[in-house]
């Protein structure tokens, strides 16, 4: 009975914990889309509710800033760049997980130093290329090396790779299957969950990134991506906290909703970085 | 079996150090372009004056001056701060938070999405909405101290109160490592802790005894992660301070990172001020030598556990 009672006490203690938690997780969400429907001269007021609500503020931050474009600029930026990852990243994470040769801990061990690596390391002598090549001041030195293999990719992907059994590959290979065709109809089938984990997160990653087109998009505001545009809206519009709101909104609302659409792939991939290796 | 592999490679498994240098050999390109030329590089360009335009011998210049930088010093402490505040205050957090998911039992999907998602928000936009709402006269989160009888501070314009509202933000958006924590917590055997309940253990003799040590790989990948991420630590220290001092920043401008008071100045912020908007690319190699130095020591921390658990693989 005793024991009853203070099983159901801890089961009320927990839940209250987790709502106040997650009402405190979500409070900054609910203030900022309040916030993003008031009047100019309300947003700079102590009031958290909207007299009234200016949904035309969404529009006005289309015409005063170039989001419309920022945005065709992130999605090639976002697009091309997850593509490319792809298309170099899975071979390599193949040829990680199921060849067998000489250096191949040391070439994963290199996977994971270069995911390590601070970007802003090799920042100068990589700049200094670009802009001989006449690149700067648009989104290529982000694309372009991603053709060359993504090292947090190829990580996580090696990862899945290796959890699957070596008698389906080996049997493949003994029907006379090719390599490439061992992993066209093997084991990219298998690795479908890591795969799409894989693509999603450098979506989101080239969505998010500021540094790289900090250093790289140039002075224009054409050339620019959402995270950097947003990250200068505040400037240009200092007193508009309501408007700086509602771009905040805007450039998230996309990723958001992604992510209801894919939800079990992010939290099977989040999985997948942490508890491995 | 094992005798049957240790006899004679079977045909298809010949050459396949050949054909693995094949599949590598676009990354291999990549690392040589991306890694190495331009670790080089930093180096050549580290004895040297460079503003874009000339070029010209400085031998140990760039490096005395590193000696005498006074920014390099706020920097390390500003990073150290981050290291031995930031960096556990979120490890512990999202392993409190996994550890209270977990036991929930109705709700549970609904919970994990709820501390998963501000994860998402990009770094522009989550830190912009915590400067907003952390504004000292009309923010929202002063208001809600205020009903406790506490006057919150400036938090993003006060230097002492900058890193803690950072540290705040890195809390919100900590689901991702909650995520990997729930996951590991959900891989501890049970049986393992009905044994210990039988022997009588309590919850937090639990807690030492069996969950630590089976989550404790999980725990040292995350924050060695952690302790890397901190180093490198750019984009919302740049983005507070910008929107806090409501400076712009264009080449040319007089905006110098850290507001307020260099108190969320990092060397990475310091080396692109350095590099990129007052051209002095030597120095900057300088400074890049220091971060890779800095960041090396914990990515060979993290190497040495990789090739542990590959070993015993």
């Amino acid at each position: 009975m005793n024991a009853r009672r203070r099983r159901t006490l801890l089961w009320i203690a927990q839940h209250a914990l987790a709502i106040v938690l997650a009402l405190m997780f979500l409070a900054p969400v609910v203030f900022l889309t309040l916030t993003a429907l008031m009047t100019d001269e309300q947003a700079l007021t102590s009031d958290l509710w909207p007299r009234s609500w200016n949904w035309d503020n969404f529009a006005i931050v289309f015409a005063k800033s170039q989001l419309l474009r920022w945005t065709a600029n992130t999605l090639v930026y976002a697009g091309l760049g997850t593509l490319f990852t792809l298309l170099s990243s899975v071979p390599v994470a193949y040829a990680l997980a199921r060849f067998r040769f000489r250096g191949r801990q040391a070439a994963f061990l290199f996977v994971v130093a270069a995911m390590m690596l601070p970007p802003q390391v090799v920042a100068v002598p990589l700049y200094l290329v670009w802009a001989r090549l006449g690149l700067t001041d648009t989104l290529w030195p982000l694309i372009l090396p991603m053709l060359l293999g993504d090292a947090f990719s190829i990580f996580l992907l090696r990862q899945f790779l290796v959890t699957i059994p070596r008698e389906y590959t080996d049997a493949a290979r003994v029907d006379g299957c090719s390599d490439l065709r061992t992993l066209l109809r093997v084991i990219l089938p298998m690795a479908r969950p890591a795969v799409a984990a894989v693509a999603l997160f450098q979506f989101f990653y080239c969505w998010n990134d500021y540094y790289g087109p900090l250093l790289y998009a140039g002075v224009q505001q054409e050339g620019w991506t959402l995270s950097l545009g947003l990250a200068t809206f505040k400037a240009f519009h200092s007193v508009q906290w309501n408007l700086t709101m509602a771009a905040t909104l805007l450039v998230t609302a996309p990723i958001i909703i992604v992510f209801f659409f894919a939800q079990r792939v992010f939290i099977e991939g989040v999985t997948l970085t942490g508890v491995k290796g | 079996m094992a005798s049957v592999a240790s006899a004679a490679p079977p045909r298809w498994r010949r050459g396949e150090g050949l054909r693995a240098l094949v599949w590598l050999s676009p990354w291999l390109a990549g690392v040589s372009i991306f890694f190495v030329y331009p670790l080089l590089a930093t180096v050549y360009f580290s004895f040297h004056h460079y503003d874009l335009f000339t070029l010209e011998w400085a031998g140990l210049d760039n490096y005395r001056y590193l000696l005498r930088d006074p920014r390099v010093v706020t920097s390390a402490r500003n990073t150290l701060w981050l290291v031995a505040v930031m960096v556990p205050v979120q490890t512990l957090f999202s392993l409190g938070l996994a550890q209270l998911v977990v036991r929930l039992k109705a709700g549970v999907g609904l919970f994990r999405t709820i501390f998963y998602l501000p994860s998402l928000v990009p770094v522009a936009a989550g830190t912009i909405t915590f400067v907003f709402l952390m504004n000292p006269s009309t923010g929202p989160w002063n208001q809600f101290l205020a009903l406790f009888g506490v006057t919150g501070p400036d938090w993003f314009g006060d230097p002492a109160w900058s890193k803690p509202s950072l540290t705040l933000l890195s809390v919100w958006s900590c689901g991702q490592i909650a995520v990997i924590f729930m996951a590991a917590l959900l891989d501890v055997p049970r049986h393992l802790y009905e044994a210990a309940a039988i022997d009588g253990a309590g919850a937090w003799r639990q807690f030492r005894s069996v969950t630590l040590p089976s989550i404790a790989p999980v725990l040292m990948f995350s924050a060695v992660t952690g302790v890397i991420y901190a180093v490198q630590y750019f984009a919302q220290a740049m983005i507070a301070s910008r929107v806090a001092s409501g400076a712009t920043d264009s080449p040319g401008s007089t905006f110098t990172p850290g507001y307020p008071d260099e108190s969320l100045l990092t060397l990475p912020q310091w080396l692109f001020q350095a590099g990129f908007r007052d051209y002095q690319m030597g120095y900057a190699c300088v400074l890049a030598l220091v971060l890779f130095a800095a960041s090396m020591v914990f990515t060979l921390l993290l190497l040495w556990r990789f090739r542990r658990s590959e070993g015993a693989a």
